[in-house]
């Protein structure tokens, strides 16, 4: 077993059609409220010019949404964080275009389609509205992909001693691509991770300044979302979520969001996981 | 940083399988591009085609990833003992000790192009592309994670051109933080419509094979690679190959031009030196980023003139100055020769998502053969370009060597590689 990586989530950001903030989220997952009954359609991100609002690709208006968010939470200016986005798909809607496009008529491909068809779009858009010129990585590993960016999340943090912004994000994959390799509606969550160390607030609100604590161990299985238990958690949370490639984000998310504590694993390879404590953070002094 | 051995590498280009046929083609100053063969719809360019990618076989249990993305993986695999050498590593750490972090910019994407060229009458996917294995990014991760049975974590990261620089500062980060005692990175990115006719869409394809730095430079070309390097921990390994830094940053300028002050490239290339511990003075070779596009290749050479000192030997031997304006103290004559600079996409034409790995092979071999290779196909190096640009290969010792990576996003990774970890 590998070394213990420890963090503290010092913001949450979230975004879904019908649980469309963190507070909403959380307040669902309380059995609060009701999720949204009308699922809205995607966010406009704020951080981009008028033109590029309209013409971003769902992927990176929900990314740039959760991460805001997310930033917002923690109380901290964007600028001064290194990212992680993480995708399973990349843009289906984009990829869809171009290739439905190739088979049609090559030379009408649209290079602005093509430059927002990098897997990095969302990073790109990131750092260019925010103006943060800090290392932005964009990175996927399939049914994998939530828990391989949280864990390089956590570790850039605890590498290079700073706090860092983790986004998780897919949208839906249309046309026939989208028979063989399914995503449906929306999905992005966002945390904020920094070094365990050090005063942290007094007062946080639900989900935040709690504590993960990390290892890549030996496994194989992960557990199905529906087994994770932090708590009872309303059916109503779950189904108020579409059937999405990064509904792998839900059970830490849920962990989060109970406020309860627990130990989860998701799996990382064959034969790998990442298992991950979550504990309410002790601050000393 | 604390340096990692490079223990074992390989790349398969344009120009042939390993690092034999690349180092040979660097030495003869020979190309691997060829006019564009690979489009059905005719597009007017040179690229870099790996010879014989179609006939590579998948082993059955692999039959599900089949696809040219991976089969150009598989043959990348095949050269200098990578495999054997991942073997090794696999019986010594354990399959679960080992990171698996593998950039590329489109992976498998050509197979989904070819589906939708192919549409069933009732506009699905014929059922020989009917395999989710290939339609979605991390095809290519997956398929090295069981070609090569690693069971530690395993990623596939996606910056377009600066994925598998990235790949590298990744896998330092599991290894200095005790996630992994051993990390397999590399990349692989092979020809597909959605790169030819969308840099074509951008207008950055050249219609010839592409000369970096030239004054008269028109575009890009095009190529494809498969590039693999095993890293492993300082006092575990002996090696004369070495990461001894990396550095990464964002332009936060433009999503397909670069800041044209290179100011994120920058600060990539400035924090790469100070986590090597190597003053810009100690740097032999570079291979740039040197795309051959207009943009790119200006802001780059005036990066580098900026930030590495012109020493005598530099202007001796690049402007040829004439007797009477010989430098007022002459370099002695034991001194390091000066640092030469060259852009080796005129070989292998622009790889995309394995242009860091290929290049990071190229420093490799550039201090493992004492050569440092020209910039092929450029008539001349444009002024505006800085005075390190290099025309032709030369043999001289290689110490220290830098590799540039940039990609659409403002992503930037630099890393610097010694031949030996101290100082």
């Amino acid at each position: 077993m590998s070394t213990c990586l420890e963090v503290r989530v010092s913001g949450v950001g979230f975004w879904a059609p019908r649980l469309p903030d963190w507070q909403t989220a959380c307040a669902v997952l309380a059995g609060r409220a009701e999720p949204e009954a009308v699922a809205r359609s995607r966010p406009a991100p704020a951080l981009l010019a008028p033109t590029e609002r309209r013409r971003a690709p769902d992927t990176v208006s929900i990314a740039l949404e959760a991460a805001s968010r997310a930033c917002e939470a923690a109380g901290v200016d964007p600028v001064s964080l290194p990212s992680v986005f993480a995708c399973t798909h990349g843009d289906g809607a984009i990829n869809d275009y171009l290739c439905g496009t190739l088979a049609s008529n090559p030379l009408l491909c649209s290079p602005t389609r093509f430059h927002n068809s990098v897997h990095n779009a969302a990073a790109g858009y990131w750092t260019i509205g925010t103006g943060c010129v800090k290392p932005s990585t964009a990175l996927t590993a399939g049914s994998e992909t939530f828990a391989a960016g949280l864990l390089e999340a956590i570790v850039q943090a605890l590498a290079d001693e700073t706090p860092v912004l983790y986004v998780a994000y897919d949208a839906a994959m249309p046309g026939p691509v989208g028979e063989v390799s399914p995503s449906a509606g929306m999905i992005a969550s966002a945390l904020v991770v920094e070094p365990l160390k050090g005063d942290g607030p007094g007062v946080r609100p639900a989900g935040v300044g709690r504590c993960l604590r990390a290892r890549v161990a030996p496994g194989a299985q992960a557990m199905p979302e529906a087994s994770v238990s932090p708590g009872s958690i309303p059916h109503a949370w779950f189904a108020a979520l579409p059937a999405n490639s990064m509904r792998q984000c839900l059970p830490l998310l849920a962990f989060l969001a109970s406020d309860a504590e627990g130990r989860m694993q998701m799996q990382l390879n064959q034969g790998c996981v990442l298992e991950v404590d979550i504990e309410e953070v002790t601050t000393h002094g | 940083m604390k340096p990692l051995a490079v223990t074992a590498y390989t790349t398969t280009t344009a120009v042939g399988q390993g690092n034999a046929a690349l180092i040979g083609a660097l030495m003869a100053e020979r190309s691997g591009l060829r006019p564009n063969d690979f489009t059905q719809h005719p597009l007017e360019t040179f690229i870099g085609r790996v010879a014989d990618v179609e006939a590579v076989r998948l082993p059955s249990h692999l039959a599900p990833w089949d696809c040219r993305n991976n089969r150009l993986a598989l043959l990348g695999l095949e050269s200098d003992g990578f495999i054997a050498a991942v073997e090794a590593a696999r019986r010594r750490y354990g399959a679960d000790r080992i990171a698996l972090v593998i950039g590329t910019s489109t992976s498998s994407i050509g197979a989904t192009e070819e589906a939708y060229a192919r549409l069933t009458p009732e506009g699905h996917f014929p059922d020989d592309l009917c395999r989710p294995e290939v339609h979605t990014p991390h095809s290519l991760g997956v398929f090295l994670a069981r070609a090569l049975d690693l069971r530690g974590p395993c990623v596939t990261v996606s910056t377009a051109c600066s994925s598998s620089a990235k790949v590298f500062a990744q896998a330092e980060r599991l290894l200095r933080l005790g996630i992994a005692d051993a990390a397999i990175v590399g990349g692989v990115d092979t020809l597909c419509g959605s790169v030819l006719f969308g840099f074509n869409s951008l207008e950055l394809v050249s219609k010839e094979p592409c000369r970096p730095f030239d004054p008269t430079r028109n575009g890009i070309s095009l190529g494809e690679a498969a590039g693999f390097a095993l890293l492993e921990r300082e006092g575990v390994a002996d090696s004369d190959a070495w990461l001894i830094g990396h550095g990464e940053s964002s332009d936060a300028h433009h999503m397909s031009s670069p800041h044209p002050e290179g100011l994120g490239a920058e600060l990539a290339l400035r924090d790469a030196l100070a986590r090597a511990q190597r003053a810009p003075a100690a740097v032999d070779y570079i291979n740039l980023h040197g795309t051959g596009s207009q943009k790119n290749d200006e802001v780059e050479g005036a990066l580098i003139a900026r930030v590495f000192p012109v020493s005598p030997a530099t202007s001796a031997t690049t402007h040829a100055a004439p007797a009477h304006a010989a430098p007022a103290h002459p370099a002695p004559a034991h001194a390091a020769p000066a640092l030469a600079a060259s852009s080796t996409k005129g070989f292998t034409g622009h790889t995309l998502g394995a242009a860091g790995i290929v290049e990071a092979v190229i420093c490799l071999l550039a201090m493992k053969h004492g050569f440092r290779p020209g910039t092929l196909n450029a008539r001349s190096i444009d002024p505006d370009c800085g005075p390190h640009v290099r025309l032709h290969g030369e043999h001289a010792p290689v110490r220290v060597a830098v590799n540039e990576s940039f990609g659409f996003g403002g992503n930037n990774c630099v890393l610097v590689f010694a031949d030996r970890a101290a100082p």
